[in-house]
Parts: C-alpha cells; sequence; structure tokens
C-alpha cells in the first residue's frame, strides 16, 4: 500500500505500485506499473482513495447548502466548481442573474483558471525537476488568492458565486488592483516561458511524451486543454457561452502534435488569454445589483415550514417529516457544462420538485483523464509517467468526490 | 525502564533519578535534544485534499517554511512530523497507518483541517471521523483549509510541545 512492492514476473519484467502516497501522484492516485525493463507495458490506474460521498451528501443538502460541497471537488479551482453548479440550478429554477454578477463571475472564474495553471505549471515543472518555477509560480499564485480574499473573505473554499448571481459586490478598489496586476501578470508568464519553453532539458522530457491524436482523445472524453494540446477546438465558452462570456473576446489556443509540450504551450497561453478576458470583464463592467430578486436565500425556508405527522400505519409513534413546500422548484433534470481549469465539468441534476435535488452527478474531467493514462503511457519510460500524470493535471477530490 | 512521571524523583536541580535503579537523567541533556530535535522538524510531503494545497503554499515562496528548519521530505524514513492534510476515507486509512509505522521515532502527528479533525463536512459512509480515531494526534489545526500562517501556529505549539518533553531518547526512546 503506501510502500514501494515490486513484484516479480520473469526476469526482466515486473509490477511496480505507485502511488497512493507519492510526491508525483498529485494527491491520492494508485498506479500498478507493469514493466519490460523500464519501458511500460501496462499501467491500471486505482482510484477511490479521497472517495468521500459529495454526491450523496448533495441529495441530502438543499440547493443552496450544497453549493459549500462543490468548493471541495476540484479545490484548485473552487470559484470554477461553485459557478458549474450554480449554473445547472439556475438552469434548472430559471433563474437569470443580473449582468454585473455575470461579468464578476466570469472575472474570478478567469481568475481562477489562471490560479489552477499555475499550480499545474509549479507541480508539473517540479516533478520534471525545475524547482524554480515552483517558487515563482507560488508567488504570483498568492496575488490572485489575495485578490480572492480581497472580493469573498477566503482563499481557497470560497464558495462566493450564488445560485442567480454573487454573494457580495467587488468594490472598485479592488478591480483597479486586479487590472494593474494582469499587466504584471502577463511579463511573469514571459518569465515562466524565459524559463521553460527554450529549455532543451524541458523539451527533451516533453517532446513527444504522452502522444495522443485527436480522435483518440475525443473518442477517451479528455475535454480542456488536454484535448485542445491534440489541436480539437473544443471550448464551451466559445460553443456554449455561459456567464460573460459573449461580450468578451478571446482566442483558443490550440496545439498541433498532442504531445506534453503541445498541452504546456497551449496552457501557457491559455493564460495569457484569460489575463485578457479579466481586463476586459473590467472594463465592460456594468453597475448594479449582484443578486437576482428571485434567487433562493441561502437557508432556504423549508426547515421551519416541516410538518410533523405521525404514522399509524406500520409503527404507532413513528414521525415522518413532510416539508410542505414539496412543490417548491419545477420538476425535471439538466445537464450543465462549462470550460472548468481541467476541461468540461458538468453537473447533472434531476429535481423531483422538492428544495433537495433527487440526484447530483458530477462529471468531472480529472476522472476521465485518468482513464486515459493507460493509452498516454503506453511504450514510454517510468520517468515519463510522472510528466504524463503532470501534463494531464488531475485533482483527485474531484475524480473521486 | 521507561521513565514516566510517577517513578522519578528530582534529587536537585535538574538532576532527577528513576526510581530502583541507578540511572540518572539529566534534564539538561533533555533540553539540548528537545532544543535540536524542535527546531528542525522534517515533515512528511504527504498531501490528502485540500488542506494539501494550503501546506504546500506554506512550503512555497510567500510563507516559506524552510526559514524554521522545516523542509519537507518524501520518504516516512527521514520524516520526524507526518501533517495529515486533508479527508482521510476509510480505503485510505490503512496506507495513512502504514506511512506513520514507517517514520522512526520519535514522531509527531498533526490534524491540519477540519476533516482531519472531526470529519468536518463530511459526515458519510466512507469518510473517517478525525484521524485521532487510528493515530495519535498531537496538534490539531482547524479549519477549512486552515491558512499557512494557522499551520504554523500549529508547527509552533508542537515546538512547545516537544520543548517539555523529558527522557524520550536514548534507548529509551
Amino acid at each position: 500500500m503506501g510502500q514501494l512492492e515490486i513484484e516479480k514476473l520473469s526476469e526482466t519484467r515486473f509490477v511496480l505500485q505507485m502511488g497512493p502516497h507519492h510526491p508525483a501522484t498529485h494527491g491520492v492516485l494508485k498506479l500498478y506499473c507493469e514493466f519490460e525493463g523500464e519501458k511500460v507495458v501496462k499501467i491500471v490506474p486505482e482510484v477511490g482513495y479521497l472517495h468521500r460521498g459529495v454526491e450523496k451528501l448533495g441529495e441530502n443538502k438543499t440547493y443552496a447548502q450544497a453549493i459549500t460541497l462543490t468548493d471541495r471537488l476540484d479545490y484548485i479551482s473552487s470559484m470554477s466548481n461553485n459557478i458549474g453548479y450554480c449554473l445547472a440550478v439556475e438552469r434548472l429554477l430559471g433563474i437569470e442573474p443580473p449582468l454585473r454578477a455575470k461579468f464578476i463571475r466570469t472575472m474570478v472564474a478567469e481568475l481562477t483558471r489562471l490560479s489552477s495553471h499555475l499550480l499545474w505549471l509549479a507541480t508539473h515543472a517540479l516533478d520534471i525537476g525545475a524547482m524554480t518555477v515552483f517558487l515563482y509560480a507560488f508567488r504570483e499564485r498568492e496575488q490572485i488568492l489575495d485578490f480572492f480574499e480581497k472580493i469573498c473573505g477566503a482563499r481557497l473554499t470560497v464558495t462566493y458565486p450564488r445560485i442567480g448571481g454573487v454573494r457580495v459586490d467587488v468594490t472598485d478598489e479592488v478591480l483597479d488592483e486586479i487590472y494593474k496586476f494582469m499587466d504584471v501578470m502577463l511579463q511573469r508568464i514571459d518569465e515562466y516561458e524565459g524559463l521553460l519553453t527554450e529549455n532543451r532539458i524541458w523539451i527533451a522530457r516533453t517532446r513527444d511524451v504522452g502522444v495522443i491524436s485527436a480522435d483518440e482523445a475525443l473518442s477517451l472524453g479528455i475535454t480542456g486543454p488536454a484535448l485542445r494540446g491534440s489541436g480539437v477546438y473544443y471550448d464551451i465558452r466559445k460553443l456554449m457561452p455561459y456567464d460573460a462570456y459573449p461580450y468578451v473576446e478571446f482566442e483558443v489556443p490550440l496545439g498541433v502534435q498532442g504531445d506534453t509540450y503541445d498541452r504546456y504551450l497551449c496552457r501557457i497561453r491559455e493564460m495569457r488569454q484569460s489575463c485578457l478576458i479579466v481586463k476586459q470583464c473590467i472594463e465592460k463592467m456594468p453597475q448594479g445589483e449582484v443578486l437576482a430578486e428571485s434567487a433562493p436565500e441561502q437557508d432556504m425556508p423549508h426547515q421551519t415550514k416541516r410538518k410533523i405527522t405521525a404514522d399509524s400505519s406500520f409503527w404507532s409513534g413513528y414521525i415522518r417529516f413532510t416539508a410542505e413546500t414539496m412543490e417548491m422548484f419545477p420538476k425535471g433534470e439538466i445537464y450543465s457544462a462549462i470550460e472548468a481549469p481541467k476541461g468540461e465539468l458538468g453537473f447533472y441534476i434531476v429535481s423531483d420538485g422538492s428544495v433537495k435535488p433527487y440526484r447530483m452527478r458530477v462529471r468531472a474531467p480529472s476522472f476521465i483523464h485518468i482513464s486515459a493514462i493507460p493509452k498516454l503511457c503506453e511504450g514510454h519510460l517510468l520517468a515519463d509517467v510522472i510528466a504524463i500524470i503532470g501534463t494531464l493535471d488531475i485533482v483527485m477530490g474531484e475524480a473521486d468526490r | 525502564m521507561h521513565p514516566s512521571t510517577d517513578n522519578i524523583i528530582e534529587v536537585e536541580k535538574d538532576v532527577k533519578l528513576i526510581k530502583g535503579s541507578d540511572s540518572v537523567i539529566i534534564t539538561t541533556l533533555d533540553k539540548l535534544i528537545n532544543w535540536g530535535r524542535s527546531n528542525s522538524l522534517w515533515p512528511l510531503t504527504f498531501g490528502l485534499a485540500c488542506c494539501a494545497i494550503e501546506m504546500m503554499a506554506a512550503g512555497a515562496s510567500r510563507f516559506d517554511l524552510d526559514r524554521y528548519g522545516i523542509l519537507f521530505r518524501a520518504s516516512p524514513r527521514q520524516a520526524d512530523v507526518i501533517i495529515i492534510a486533508g479527508t482521510v476515507t476509510y480505503k485510505m486509512a490503512p496506507v495513512v497507518k502504514m506511512v506513520y509505522d514507517q517514520m522512526p521515532e520519535p514522531k509527531y502527528v498533526i490534524a491540519m483541517g477540519s476533516c482531519a479533525c472531526t470529519g468536518g463536512i463530511f459526515n458519510t459512509y466512507s469518510t473517517v471521523q478525525g484521524a485521532d480515531q487510528f493515530l495519535p494526534v498531537d496538534v490539531y489545526v482547524p479549519g477549512c483549509p486552515p491558512r499557512p500562517e494557522a499551520l504554523f501556529n500549529g508547527i509552533m505549539k508542537l515546538k512547545e510541545k516537544i520543548m517539555k518533553e523529558s527522557g524520550r531518547w536514548g534507548s529509551w526512546k
């Protein structure tokens, strides 16, 4: 288990268990690797070490209460998770957030994308052996987390977006600071590129490693920068725009070869686009309300309206709680997806009309990306497995839920 | 013989005797060892969930744990303290226990975050309700997730605790 266990199959063939405690598996992922010499023959990922029962918990909380659970799915980009969930519930309930809230959401979603990509860059480079990038990237990440603190008071698990808008308004001073920081950020991205893009060691470790063609990537269900690295134009922000994305202009960077280096370039270019989106959002942000009038209260008022009825048919004295507001929301089901930093993050919600979702399913990009590890690692060396895990940008909180 | 507080007699300042033996404990040496031990706490790089990101931030450029002599080690054989950073599930608990068992004595446990302290918001079928159910936790750091400063405070508290130890060296462990 936590220990390195080596099982010899023949003279040159052996099985090595990597994880769940390994600094380069980005959490608690376990890989059964079968090697021929140092070449990978077979890899079987094992997930579930961080299964916390988020989907089941979501069924026991009201729509508004479940926002806090979505923070802890992809804990590196909690704003995007919140927005994805709120958007799904908004589409289900037919609530339209005010325009200012939409712009604020888009801004914080792109800031989250920046911080998520910075953490990806830091850990990916650290795994391959570039320590300086780790320290540089965390320097900027802390500044973005400072902005989150100024916006909503929390660093990591923010719970800032609400169903029908956002919790509090952003002051102009903070917007000014963010706007100024974006110029700095663009320079800093050049700095990272100066360290890595033409670095011979970096190219040797990432070029032609983990190559996946566009067809294969599509059939495996890969989304996000990992798919765009293979040259597929699939970005939900463009194809199915939500929030304020129709109002801003940005490009979708695409790769050519579909290897680790292309995915790296894609993410770096995406960070530049994110900076530009944040700037546009601040420029175009209108004044006004930040929460829709029809938005449900955070403490959805069903607790006080419960009726207690004695059910005498089965057990006398058995008490059943029935919500008076059983027909509070429309019945139906919805699948709604957003472009999270890792890929397509979808929420599938079935409503039975009560204040709680009947079923909440999360389509997490990390889980699907893990299923692509065996395909990507075929015929590579053990050291390349580390690079491939890094390039897929896996977060186990969201994969295991 | 393990020295406990019952069978130790203090004969003069900083010199103690163990009842029924000829052994002498010189507590000045205790202080020296505790000083050395508390100033080079090496935690294990062991991230479980969200709190691991804050633990990484604590070790990175802004907060910089290295200035306290705290270096993250990837192997449990070289680590003094394990920071349980995140939710422990029933599937993960045996692994955490095994990693803890691999650490050499003396070893300390910091439970970082609500999940490691009490189970937090995840009161479900798959989550261990607190790391103290299977590990001897020394310091609890609450928060969801705790800020890096809170983790620092927890480590300072652990240092204070180590400074108060006596006789936890040599063959006595």
